[in-house]
């Protein structure tokens, strides 16, 4: 693999976070390399969630959080005073553990950020409803039912209703948090050939707690235990020939 | 272990039915006195209404004629108060559970709006006779009896608001703020829209209590007696609750007008359920189109 | 390493594991028995030991399709990552080399009826000694995968080399007797034959160590000289 500096776009220095006076990620420092799949793996509150949610400022959400290092996305770090969380979250793009569309319709699901953020037009609307809805493979699922209730389509079409949602706001990065674990078996394959076909435009960082999933969509993988990166490596590397003993317990089923 | 043990089953069987009896009547109870009192106005108030009743001035030193001038004070001072209390609640209710860090502030604001709605309905009557008619110059008028009923109907819009505002996930407010939506933008655009049921439901129910509260508008707002309507909102008003209490109290001549002043509690109760019900009827019908 | 190996949070999936370890040792048991047989039968030409050589293949036959299928199995059912992965896979192989081993003793059984019912060309001396370094070598092969041990694997590694040595000799030794002799053609080539058997034994051997190799680094170096 090539790692030349112009590929990363997420560069972390020794990382720190806070919730009140418990210490939840301790001395994080990694890279997020540009159109690459990276998963972050680790056993519940290991703080792999938490990291991903760093990484566009939901945890700001938070009252009584305190992050310490830097954050460098494409060079700038995301914390400082001066970058405004919103702007970041257009860059950045997240789809959660349950699907979460709104109580609208499917059109105005997708329609939801843009119109926000200024585009009004109708027939622009349309044009990215329809290219949101292809890239996330759900277009023709759906097409003629676009003013029907988000919240009629199955739990794995909700999940790519957000992806959509989330790919109309043009983003760079796409943070995934465990995205299939309220999934079937088919829709969870179906959002992992997604995860494939997006990473040609998008970097994607995925937190799961399925291995298999891990070992499948991302190419490379994080191991977190106890607020801390253990191991961090190419994924099949990971999966067959970890090097550090925690890595190979957690990975193996000999954990706890 | 016995599991054939017909002593202990019979045993154990006799108390769950004493039990059960005991709920059932208590339940029972509390709709008998329900149904009781509403018969009991029904039945002493029905030949009091007419057409003419809802329509038409009292005359004969109120021994005769309509209660048209109370119903439509009536009207008045609760669209006020909910003119009033509907933005202002649902104000603080954001600000309590959108945007307040959750500490001690917010506890003793949140403490001081529930003390807000046990202080006795009297209590809000003297405060608005001391602040709104006295201090502020507004006089006995539909606009004091509208604030100071507004101000006794807050705690519960507050209250109905912070409730509906929590009921909407965090899931859509976090969904919303991930797509790079502003915090306020999310709570017009998602939350609000959301918690807008729940909102309506209670203010509606606050409706109810101002139509039927006496005390605090005997002194603000509420005539002994006008036969025209008000022209401004400096004007005072008939009310229905207070007429009834003039009625029965008041009056020279309380036992002619025994079957006006059943029917004036007959048309109160009427109103005030009937706000009730379509409160019921807006809540059911959003549930169902809730679906998370 | 082995000995302070922490468990699997699924005691029954330690015990699957175990079992097809338990199982391939009990296998390679087996087989070194059958070229100790196999070899005893021409050295002492005793053709009814040859016939149960054949015979008792069976049983290495049935008892490779049983640790395969438990292989399959386990791979289905616990996704195995990391050094359980390497394991089973390890495993896997192992359990196909030593079934050919088996297969390799057979074959010496069959050539050594032959030869005894002729009158025996020579003494066998690099024969018996070529049988005593390839059975060590499974034994060891075995061995290194039990202890997880790359330094015996490897030791297996260079013993193939002997082997090698050996079966050019008695090739070479072979073909100036039919030179000499065109009766004595046909005894020579199963002669040969039996000598390229345990040959291909020792690469098998060697064929283990390389997975044991495999198992413990994670490297494949099976195309890689010792």
């Amino acid at each position: 693999m090539v790692t030349t500096a112009n590929n990363i776009i997420f560069e972390l220095k020794q990382v720190n976070f806070f919730y009140g006076s418990t210490q939840a990620l301790t001395d994080i420092s990694m890279d997020f390399e540009k159109n690459r799949v990276t998963a972050l793996i680790g056993p519940s509150g290991c703080g792999k969630s938490t990291l991903l949610r760093l990484l566009n400022r939901m945890n700001d959400l938070i009252d009584g959080t305190r992050v310490e290092g830097e954050i460098l996305f494409e060079g700038r770090n995301i914390y400082n005073a001066d970058n405004d969380p919103v702007e970041i979250r257009r860059r950045i793009g997240m789809v959660f553990q349950k699907p979460n569309p709104f109580p609208k319709s499917i059109f105005n699901n997708i329609t939801y950020g843009p119109r926000l953020t200024g585009t009004r037009n109708r027939a622009d609307l349309e044009l990215l409803v329809e290219q949101s809805l292809k890239q996330a493979v759900l277009w023709d699922e759906v097409k003629d039912i676009l003013n029907k209730s988000a919240m009629t389509l199955s739990g794995g079409q909700q999940q790519r209703l957000c992806i959509a949602r989330a790919l109309a706001m043009k983003p760079d990065v796409l943070l995934m948090d465990e995205p299939t674990s309220a999934l079937d078996p088919i829709s969870t394959a179906k959002i992992e050939d997604l995860i494939e076909e997006l990473k040609k435009n998008y970097t994607i960082i995925i937190v799961t707690h399925n291995m298999q999933q891990a070992a499948r969509v991302s190419e490379m993988t994080g191991f977190f235990y106890l607020g801390r990166l253990i191991e961090y490596a190419l994924t099949t590397d990971i999966f067959t020939n970890p090097q550090v003993k925690q890595t190979e317990d957690y990975i193996t089923g000999r954990f706890g | 272990m016995n599991l054939t043990s017909d002593n202990s089953i019979t045993w154990r069987y006799a108390k769950q039915q004493v039990f059960f009896n005991i709920v059932r009547l208590a339940a029972l109870l509390i709709s008998a006195a329900l149904g009781g009192l509403l018969l009991f106005i029904i039945a002493s108030g029905i030949q009091a209404i007419s057409w003419d009743f809802i329509t038409l001035p009292p005359r004969d030193s109120m021994t005769k004629g309509g209660i048209m001038p109370a119903i439509v004070g009536t009207f008045y001072l609760t669209l006020g108060a909910i003119a009033i209390a509907l933005p202002l609640g649902v104000a603080s209710a954001i600000y309590l559970s959108e945007y307040a860090r959750q500490g001690t502030i917010v506890r003793i604001i949140r403490i001081g709006v529930n003390c807000l709605a046990g202080v006795p309905s009297v209590v809000f009557g003297l405060f608005g006779l001391g602040f709104f008619v006295v201090y502020l110059k507004f006089g006995s008028s539909i606009l004091s009896g509208a604030l100071t009923l507004g101000i006794l109907i807050l705690p519960t819009i507050i209250g109905a608001s912070e409730e509906a505002l929590k009921a909407v996930p965090q899931t859509f407010r976090e969904a919303s703020l991930a797509l790079g939506v502003s915090k306020w933008g999310t709570i017009l655009r998602i939350v609000l829209p959301n918690a807008l049921p729940g909102i309506l439901t209670g203010s509606i129910l606050g409706i109810g209590r101002a139509a039927g509260e006496t005390a605090p508008i005997m002194f603000t707002a509420a005539a002994f007696f006008t036969a025209k309507l008000p022209e401004s909102i400096f004007d005072e008003v008939m009310a229905l609750p207070y007429h009834v209490y003039v009625l029965a109290t008041a009056g020279t001549h309380i036992e002619e007008t025994r079957s006006i002043q059943y029917g004036t509690v007959l048309v109160l109760v009427a109103l005030v359920l009937g706000i009730d019900l379509i409160a019921i009827a807006i809540r059911s019908a959003m549930r169902k189109r809730k679906k998370w | 390493m082995t000995k302070e190996e922490r468990k699997h949070t699924s005691a029954r999936y330690d015990q699957e594991l175990a079992e097809i370890k338990e199982k391939l040792i009990y296998l390679g048991a087996l087989t070194e028995k059958a070229i100790e047989k196999s070899i005893q039968s021409l050295l002492g030409r005793d053709s009814d030991l040859a016939r149960a050589v054949i015979t008792e293949d069976n049983q290495i036959d049935l008892l490779d399709v049983e640790i395969e299928e438990k292989c399959i199995r386990l791979l289905a059912l616990r996704q195995p990552a990391a050094r359980d992965l390497r394991f089973i896979t390890t495993a896997i192989k192992i359990n196909g080399h030593l079934e050919r081993i088996g297969d390799m003793a057979a074959n010496i059984a069959e050539k050594a009826i032959l030869l005894n019912e002729m009158p025996q060309l020579k003494p066998y001396i690099d024969i018996p000694r070529m049988a005593e370094i390839a059975r060590g070598m499974i034994r060891n092969s075995l061995d290194a995968f039990v202890q997880e041990d790359i330094d015996v694997a490897n030791k297996v590694r260079i013993e193939d080399e002997k082997i090698d040595q050996l079966n050019d000799q008695i090739f070479r030794e072979l073909l100036t007797f039919m030179l000499e002799d065109p009766r004595k053609i046909h005894a020579s080539l199963l002669i040969m034959q039996v000598s390229k058997s345990l040959e291909r034994i020792s690469d098998h051997a060697e064929g283990i160590a390389d997975m044991v190799i495999y198992m413990v680094t994670g490297k494949i170096v099976r195309h890689e000289a010792p």
